[in-house]
């Protein structure tokens, strides 16, 4: 996960310089939903801690080019981060473009940020993407 | 047949009598041997298993006459049917002989009944749910089962103080303690036959299941401890006995836990290592587990506890090891096995109960134990969910609660258990027995029957089952990492912490020692599910209906406006199924003449539906090896050619998607060829081509060779023998070739079924005369991945020209390559293409590779990119031209060009 770390750092902040703010802020992102922020203040700032705050996290650890897309290339690089070396090239290739389909509905060859929300509408995002300890 | 249906009918009965009056059996060695009998009736000697045979017969028409009725299933758990079935039936046993037969022994039951059971539930464990919530299920089980247990006993203890409990139940404090620990476990069997029916959510089914797993080294700790206690008797017990019984809770619940990782260990490294013997792979599963059982029962270790070990820690390992069809019949055996004993056990608990010389009824022990549990049960839920809640990150609600401890069943084990209590030292036996009987039969019927409308009613969140998506599986894992890092970064090293450690230590060790090596390399998670997605579309593509196959498939190519229709009826049927598959396929679609197309259409027909019978069935003989024959393979010649077809379906929607969203070319380039054009082109010696070949060429190798039929008569000669013939030949070299020349990625299809005619249709065989068709197709259908259309010309490419060369024909086949001049080309491509030329210009082919190529095959021409074409066009599909053009010569693209 060592790429999470630097990609988490890099985009974090947008200065090189990481500062505690910065850092506060990012891991803010994992602060679990309580059962009482849901309900109050629709109106407010959104909290940083929120699902679509939770998913853009995840969404820009992807988009290494920062353009709101995440392409071909992106995927294979973050997967080839993932997986071990055991799988091939093409398997991962196939694996990207499978992936992409499945996401993609405006037919760019790309997943934007409203294919992502979706294909990921059905998961727990708020449980998966929150630590305990930042409660 | 009414003979052989007599005896059957009337076995339960004659086993009853059997016992009473033996001497009367026509067999039986009282009677002198009148000669040699013609009919000998030796009942005894089969009686045992004959009876366990019957009995598993009964109870498995019993399940089925049940689920004849939707409606009666629905409603009641089946449990509380086999309970009710088992009741009738101890009650026509117990009219019939007078006496009580066929009960629960606990020695059976301990023995043979509940490893299965375990087994399967260990397995089948969703273990990354399992380990998420470990700690809420370690603490329910450890914690709350004790607490179960203690304050039960207390309180019935103190209830016998206040006098409500008649004297006759003669009990001391020990004496309900160690009811209270027996009474106190939820029961696996029981939790399980109840909320599989039920469909919580997956963290509430996980929370009660794993529960009532883990609790049984706590109850049998207890339940020895206690069971010691109070055979010493009150007065003997020292501080060191209670401390050594803490001790042993330890010892037992760890080693059992790790007897079972050490036979998951075992089973696991030794499923490695059979390759050759797979037929015993499903057998090794069961054997090792079953081992691991006794073992732990042996050492008087938490049995349950070591078989849930042992299918947890097995499984990942031993699935990635065992052949597929191994990992079906251990899947359905396992069921069979823990479906049959779960019936088994239910049958004979309600027979049990009909009998009422083991039991003795007191109402205020009975109405005592079952409002004590209920009401124990429940406020150890909500204590210890209260505590939970604080560490958790989703806290469980208060109707989780309430479906937790409404679900704390109890069951056969606590039966079991009841029976196995020494009269002598525990005078109050009987009267346990039957507060045992009512507290099982209440819990299994009375909260069976009622969980399900209370769940409905209190609309807990129900396990909703979606498919899988390789989205979600990746983003998933992307989490995980994600968190792990953080966790990493603040130092907090938690749960993902640790758990991206123990995967990191799996795959760079355990994973490496435990599997074989060619399982360990294609192991991954998004891999497997991106494979087995694939799988099940192509699977339900073929579901899906041949019916598409012949009127779309067969029809399409004659359309003129097929490239809209196909367009729209392929992108509903992806979005009907539901997949964004990437099943591409190279396909050309040229609009041909009219008899061609029915040839075309009549070939691809024929191919279809008729298998030639090229193969006879070796009888196989052996009975350790069950070898792939010819029926399946078969089978999968049908399936790849159903799929083949399917995904010519396809292909036009994936191609132009992908095309408009990145390359300029006009799509329709290649079906505008004109009929005319593709004779003279043909007459020329040159293949018609057709450059439908869009830009993400699918990576099935799909290549075709073709042979001069002059200078490989032999072959030809025979392969007319056997009618439609497709040989398929040298797929190691098409590969390496393939690598060499093109430097690129070659497709990932290591596995070639040699002789695969499945790609038949590539050509009209009776035009094409004895040119003799090569089809290369990748067996897996499912791994055919795209790539840019480069990479696929150029594996095109350099695998046609290794093929190109046959064996026997190689340097002169290569050498009359044509050193076709550049400027043929040029006038035929307008004239191909009317509306754009450009097409050529996407198939521009890196120089550099292009030199690769052509050194490669040491030929003599002067333009490689001529040559490269030629072979493109040579394996794509409907290159059929009409008869008479060039007969028997049209399909030898390669070689002809070199004549020419």
């Amino acid at each position: 996960y060592s790429h999470f770390l630097e990609v988490m750092k890099g985009h974090s902040l947008e200065e090189d310089q990481v500062n505690f703010r910065g850092f506060m802020r990012t891991l803010a992102h994992f602060r679990p939903i309580e059962d009482n922020e849901k309900s109050k203040d629709v109106n407010g700032p959104e909290p940083l801690n929120s699902r679509s705050n939770k998913l853009h996290f995840a969404f820009r650890l992807y988009d290494l080019d920062k353009d709101d897309k995440i392409s071909r290339d992106e995927l294979l690089q973050v997967l080839r981060m993932m997986v071990g070396v055991n799988i091939s090239d093409e398997q991962l290739g196939s694996i990207a473009d499978r992936t992409i389909q499945e996401a993609d509905q405006d037919g760019d060859s790309a997943i934007s940020f409203t294919e992502f929300v979706k294909v990921l509408e059905k998961v727990d995002v708020e449980q998966k993407m929150s630590i305990r300890f930042l409660h | 047949m009414l003979r052989a249906a007599l005896p059957l009918l009337g076995l339960p009965l004659a086993g009853a009598g059997a016992t009473e009056e033996p001497t009367q059996e026509p067999g039986s060695p009282g009677e002198p041997p009148p000669g040699l009998a013609l009919f000998r009736w030796q009942w005894h000697e089969v009686e045992a298993p004959y009876l366990v045979a019957l009995w598993i017969l009964v109870a498995s028409l019993a399940k089925i006459v049940f689920h004849l009725s939707r409606k009666v299933t629905s409603l009641v758990p089946e449990s509380c049917l086999l309970i009710l079935l088992g009741l009738a039936l101890g009650g026509i046993v117990l009219a019939v002989a007078k006496k009580a037969e066929y009960q629960l022994e606990p020695g059976t039951f301990f023995l043979f009944l509940l490893p299965p059971i375990v087994l399967d539930s260990g397995y089948f464990m969703p273990s990354r749910l399992f380990f998420d919530n470990l700690g809420a299920i370690l603490t329910y089980a450890v914690v709350g089962t004790l607490w179960n247990a203690f304050t039960t006993g207390a309180a019935l203890w103190g209830l016998q103080q206040a006098g409500l409990v008649a004297p006759r139940v003669q009990a001391g404090l020990l004496d309900f303690l160690l009811f209270g620990s027996l009474i106190s476990a939820v029961d696996p069997v029981a939790v399980l036959a109840v909320f599989e029916e039920v469909h919580v959510n997956e963290t509430l089914f996980i929370i009660v299941f794993g529960e009532s797993l883990l609790n049984d080294a706590v109850t049998v700790v207890l339940y020895k401890v206690c069971n010691s206690f109070v055979e010493m008797g009150s007065a003997n017990v020292r501080a060191t006995d209670y401390l050594k019984g803490v001790a042993s809770l330890f010892v037992v619940s760890l080693g059992g836990a790790a007897v079972g990782l050490v036979f998951a260990f075992l089973l696991a490294l030794t499923t490695r290592f059979t390759k050759r013997v797979r037929i015993i792979e499903p057998l090794l599963v069961f054997l090792l587990a079953y081992a691991a059982y006794l073992t732990a029962e042996m050492a008087s270790l938490s049995a349950i506890l070591a078989v849930t070990m042992c299918g947890l820690g097995c499984k990942k390992y031993v699935e990635a090891n065992i052949s597929h069809k191994s990992r079906t019949a251990v899947k359905y055996t396992m069921k069979t096995l823990a479906s049959c004993a779960e019936t088994v056990i239910f049958m004979l608990l309600g027979i049990s109960a009909v009998d009422s010389s083991k039991w003795a009824w007191d109402s205020g022990l009975v109405l005592g134990t079952l409002f004590f549990i209920l009401f124990f049960r429940a406020l150890g839920v909500v204590l210890q969910t209260w505590v939970l809640n604080q560490f958790r990150l989703v806290p469980l609600d208060k109707i989780d609660q309430v479906v937790m401890s409404y679900g704390g069943l109890r069951g056969a084990v606590a039966f079991a258990l009841v029976i196995l209590l020494d009269r002598t030292k525990v005078p109050a036996k009987d009267y346990f027995v039957a507060t045992t009987i009512v507290v099982v039969f209440f819990t299994v019927i009375v909260q069976g029957l009622t969980i399900k409308p209370l769940v409905k009613w209190l609309k807990v969140k129900r396990s909703e089952h979606h498919k899988p998506t390789l989205n979600q599986e990746l983003h998933e894992h992307t989490f995980d990492h994600i968190l792990a890092a953080v966790e990493d970064v603040v130092g907090h090293h938690g749960y993902h912490y640790w758990r991206d450690r123990w995967e990191q230590f799996d795959k760079k060790y355990l994973s490496q020692l435990l599997m074989r090596r060619s399982a360990y390399r294609i192991r991954d998670q998004i891999w497997d599910v991106y494979y087995r997605l694939n799988i099940r579309d192509a699977i339900s593509f073929v579901d899906q209906g041949g019916h598409v196959l012949s009127s779309t498939g067969l029809t399409l190519p004659s359309m003129p406006s097929r490239n809209s229709v196909a367009e729209t009826s392929v992108t509903n049927l992806l979005r009907e199924s539901g997949s964004g598959a990437c099943l591409d396929l190279q396909v050309i679609d040229t609009v041909r003449s009219g008899r061609d197309r029915e040839d075309a259409a009549m070939h691809h027909l024929l191919c279809g539906g008729l298998y030639k019978p090229r193969r006879r069935y070796k009888a196989s003989c052996s009975r350790h090896f069950i070898s792939e024959d010819a029926q399946e393979r078969q089978d999968k010649e049908v399936f790849q050619q159903n799929m083949k077809r399917r995904l010519e379906s396809f292909k036009s929607t994936k191609h132009n998607i992908c095309f408009t969203k990145s390359k300029p070319r006009p799509r329709k380039a290649g079906r505008k060829k004109k009929d005319g054009v593709a004779n003279t082109e043909a007459t020329n010696g040159k293949p018609p081509r057709d450059l439908g070949f869009h830009d993400t060429a699918a990576v099935i190798l799909t290549v075709e060779s073709e042979e001069e039929e002059d200078s490989d008569s032999s072959e030809t000669e025979k392969e007319d023998d056997e009618g439609i013939i497709f040989v398929a030949r040298a797929t190691s070299e098409v590969l390496q070739e393939g690598k060499i020349s093109g430097s690129l990625e070659v497709c990932p299809s290591p596995r070639i079924i040699p002789p695969s005619p499945t790609c038949a249709e590539k050509e009209l065989p009776w035009k094409s005369g004895q040119g003799d068709l090569a089809v290369y197709v990748s067996s897996e259908t499912t791994k055919i991945v795209p790539v840019d259309m480069q990479t696929g010309w150029n594996q095109s490419i350099s695998s046609l020209e290794s093929l190109a060369s046959p064996p026997c024909t190689q340097a002169p086949t290569m050498t009359r390559l044509p050193p076709r001049p550049r400027a043929r080309e040029e006038p035929q491509a307008p004239l191909k293409l009317p509306l754009s030329s450009d097409p050529h210009s996407c198939f521009a082919f890196p120089p550099s590779l292009a030199k690769a190529g052509r050194s490669r095959s040491e030929s003599s021409a002067d333009i490689p990119r001529q040559q490269e074409l030629q072979p493109l066009m040579g394996h794509e599909d409907h290159t059929h031209l009409s008869p008479g053009t060039a007969n028997s010569h049209w399909c030898i693209h390669f070689n002809k060009g070199g004549r020419l």
